[in-house]
């Protein structure tokens, strides 16, 4: 009888670097958010300051 | 400010769970294949990712046609989220497929047309947001990516169809497989209920990551038009 080829530590592989890659993405995303809304808020104190001298 | 919208919050948490059972049924429920052992799990993971990759490059190719007709910038970050999510979605197949091929085909990666196509696939949408970048009008820049998506999009079908039309040795999971293909192996009911989910799961996944890039598009829109009022 054949046995089954031990292939797991290529299938470990494969899931973490979906789970991985996912995660990354979704920091990203999230790192972005962050920062955006930072610039927003700077960007929105500057209008005002702007608006405020004219 | 904008709040994040409680079905939003909704499909983050389905989507964690769908992907928790998709991976439960991949890697514990499905059975273990005979001839190539405990790799051939990651095809579950390796479609889905392929499935709403190649589903995503589609809609970016529709939104870039929609842009052109309407003008409406809505639809240029509707286009550029799908472009992303799918780009990250069709890397972690191509990596996933290049692990398989490991024992499978005895090599990390071959010129096959299958992965060629794959290959150029995803350069080409990497190439996108690189020439994207360069572009400052908006308008233009829009313009610009309709029509590269809208040409870009053909290389999703050819992708597809590739190993149903010519000699290729990567297998066929639905279809007829060309009869150099190795590695293909046929599926029990357990198995297809594992590839449906994974299917079903990714598409889930997908829609939250598009409706968390499309959230993250208008903040840059937001910020883009504030830094033109301030220097002017």
């Amino acid at each position: 009888m054949e046995t089954i080829p031990d292939t797991s530590g290529y299938m470990i592989a494969g899931y973490a670097i979906s789970f991985l890659t996912m995660g990354i993405y979704a920091a990203s995303m999230y790192i972005r958010h962050i920062n955006l809304k930072r610039d927003l808020e700077t960007l929105e104190s500057l209008e005002k300051e702007t608006k405020k001298k004219k | 400010m904008q709040t994040k919208p409680i079905a939003l919050t909704i499909l983050d948490v389905v989507s964690i769970i769908v992907l928790g059972i998709s991976t439960y049924l991949a890697l514990v429920f499905a059975p273990t294949e005979a001839v190539m052992g405990d790799v051939q799990r990651v095809f579950y993971f390796h479609i889905g990712t392929a499935w709403v990759g190649l589903l995503g490059f589609v809609i970016a190719a529709v939104a870039g046609i929609a842009y052109l007709i309407t003008k409406d910038m809505r639809w240029d970050r509707f286009e550029v989220a799908a472009v992303e999510v799918s780009t990250v979605f069709f890397f972690i197949t191509i990596v996933l497929g290049s692990i398989w091929a490991r024992p499978a085909w005895n090599t990390w990666w071959t010129w096959d047309p299958r992965l060629t196509t794959a290959a150029v696939t995803e350069l080409i949408y990497i190439a996108y947001f690189m020439l994207r970048q360069g572009l400052e009008d908006p308008e233009k820049r829009a313009r610009f990516g309709a029509v590269y998506t809208l040409l870009g999009g053909l290389s999703a079908p050819i992708t597809f169809m590739v190993i149903r039309l010519f000699r290729t040795i990567h297998p066929v999971v639905i279809g007829n497989a060309s009869a150099e293909a190795q590695g293909g192996f046929s599926m029990t009911t357990d198995m297809r209920t594992a590839f449906f989910f994974a299917l079903f799961a990714f598409t889930v996944v997908f829609i939250d990551m598009i409706w968390h890039r499309l959230r993250l598009g208008a903040l840059e829109e937001k910020v883009e038009q504030l830094k033109l009022n301030v220097s002017l």
